[in-house]
Parts: C-alpha cells; sequence; structure tokens
C-alpha cells in the first residue's frame, strides 16, 4: 500500500529543511570556514541531488494525471542537475560560477510545475493554496541563485537562498491531503480530516 | 575547581563571536519548533497513540523529524564548525 501524498511531502520538507539549514550555516560562517573540512561543501549539493533521485519513484508512483507525472519528472530532473551541477563546483571538476545557474533553472522549472500543474484557485483547498505559494515563493526566490552567480560570497544572497528552503520546506510540512485554508475548502474537494 | 570552570565557560562564551553563537543557535531553535509543534499538534505523534494506527501513519511523524534534523545538526555539524569559525577568526585577527 502507498504512503499519502502528504506524507511523502512530509519527508521532501525534512529534506528541504535540511539542505536550508545547512546553507543557512555556510551563510553565517562563511565560505572559508565551510570548506575547512573537505567533506562539507559537499553536504547540500548531494542532498539536492538525493533528493531528485529520490522524486523518480514519487513520480512513478503518484501519477494522478499527466500533468502530475510531468510536474514530478520534471522536479527530479531540474534537482539531479542543480545538485550534480553543485557538486561539480564543489569539486573544482566545474569552475565558471555561471553553472550556479543550473540552480536558478531549478528553481523556476520548479516553481512553474507548481503553478502549472495546480488546476484549482488559490481557496480550494489547503494544497491548493500551498501549491501557488510554493511555486511563486520558488519563481521569486530564484533571484538568489541568479544573483549567487555574479556575487557568490554575499552572505545576505545566501542567507536569501538558504531561507528559500526553509520557506518551502514549512509549507510542505503544512501540507494536508484534504484541509481548509484559512476556513476555506471547496465541497469538490472532499472530507477534510486532520 | 567549580567556579573556576563556571568563569572559564563564562569567558568562553563571552569571547563568541555572534557568528558563532548564530551557529550555535540553528540546532537548539530547530528542535525547539519542532517541540512547539508537537505540543500544538500531538495527535501528529502517532506513536503518543499508536493503537490502529498503519505503518506509514507511525512512520510519520513530522514534528518528531524538526527535531530530529535540530539535533542532528547541533550534535553532529555544528561542533566542528564552531572550532573552524574560531580557527578562522583567529588567522584573521593575527
Amino acid at each position: 500500500m502507498l504512503p499519502k501524498a502528504e506524507f511523502v511531502h512530509w519527508w521532501f520538507a525534512t529534506g528541504f529543511l535540511i539542505i536550508g539549514l545547512l546553507l543557512l550555516a555556510e551563510a553565517v560562517v562563511g565560505e572559508q570556514a565551510w570548506g575547512r573540512r573537505r567533506w562539507r561543501p559537499y553536504l547540500w549539493p548531494s542532498f539536492a541531488f538525493l533528493m531528485g533521485v529520490l522524486m523518480w519513484p514519487v513520480m512513478v508512483f503518484f501519477t494522478s494525471s499527466t500533468i502530475h507525472m510531468l510536474a514530478h519528472g520534471s522536479w527530479a530532473q531540474v534537482m539531479m542537475l542543480a545538485g550534480a551541477a553543485e557538486l561539480g563546483l564543489a569539486r573544482g571538476k566545474l569552475h565558471s560560477p555561471y553553472w550556479r545557474l543550473c540552480t536558478a533553472l531549478a528553481f523556476l522549472v520548479s516553481g512553474a510545475a507548481f503553478l502549472i500543474h495546480e488546476q484549482n484557485g488559490w481557496f480550494y483547498a489547503r494544497s491548493a493554496f500551498l501549491h501557488h505559494l510554493i511555486g511563486w515563493t520558488l519563481v521569486g526566490g530564484a533571484v538568489f541563485p541568479l544573483l549567487r552567480c555574479l556575487r557568490p560570497r554575499a552572505a545576505a544572497l545566501q542567507a536569501g537562498f538558504a531561507l528559500v528552503f526553509v520557506v518551502v520546506s514549512v509549507s510542505l510540512y503544512c501540507d494536508r491531503d484534504i484541509a481548509p485554508v484559512f476556513g476555506h475548502l471547496a465541497p469538490a474537494a472532499g472530507a477534510p480530516h486532520r | 575547581m567549580e567556579s573556576h570552570f563556571v568563569t572559564e565557560a563564562a569567558a568562553q562564551l563571552r569571547r563568541r563571536s555572534p557568528r558563532a553563537v548564530a551557529v550555535n543557535l540553528i540546532g537548539p531553535l530547530t528542535m525547539l519548533a519542532g517541540v512547539a509543534w508537537a505540543f500544538l499538534q500531538p495527535y501528529r505523534l502517532t506513536l503518543l497513540h499508536p493503537h490502529e494506527q498503519g505503518f506509514w501513519w507511525l512512520l510519520s511523524e513530522p514534528p518528531l523529524y524538526v527535531i530530529v534534523v535540530g539535533l542532528v545538526f547541533a550534535l553532529v555539524l555544528a561542533p566542528g564548525l564552531l572550532e573552524d569559525l574560531e580557527e578562522v577568526e583567529d588567522a584573521a585577527e593575527g
């Protein structure tokens, strides 16, 4: 028996929380202190890549519609791309800072996928609200990885980048399969559960 | 002996830079968020009342996930990071 969709959202929320905290710590201590142990710069890109890999089974087993399959598939691809590019930069195999554009692309594609595959309005149900919120957070948040290409050591940009992950994590933790949002729940959504 | 230890510890705390304090706070604040969530929505912790819960409900304990992430950060990542930060700051001070 498959887990409920909300359980999978909570697992991915935990992954995003881990990435957010790692990036936040890096932003606080700076690149020099963060890079003093060779394994540390690999941490968050590895989690991003792993989450991209784990998105494939989600795509396979949670195919409630074609557009869901396309959305999950595009997330899997761009998360793996962003993780791989950041791993290449951490390892020193890739040198150009413009490889960080892969992460900006991942944000834009993921945000667009959230917005496009949510067919209902903001207040249809909580999951619809959160899909819109996460979608716009990622689209707006893409400015941080974009500017990181130009100023990779700017602490404010790194902190903003980290906080986008934390916000997405909190939003995913708030997700329920059928639940109201601010007192709104469309009758067609079904019976709510806590 | 005890008072000497306390004085040393207090002096060390005073020496800590704002960045070190921030790193020290990330784990505990994350744990605190998880604990607050557990108190606000205790029914999310199905382990507290496991009867007739299925496997996935017992595996999915989101407030515990948050607490564990904070705990692992505080115990595994933060100590080494603080050591390295101190070294970098000492080197910068000359």
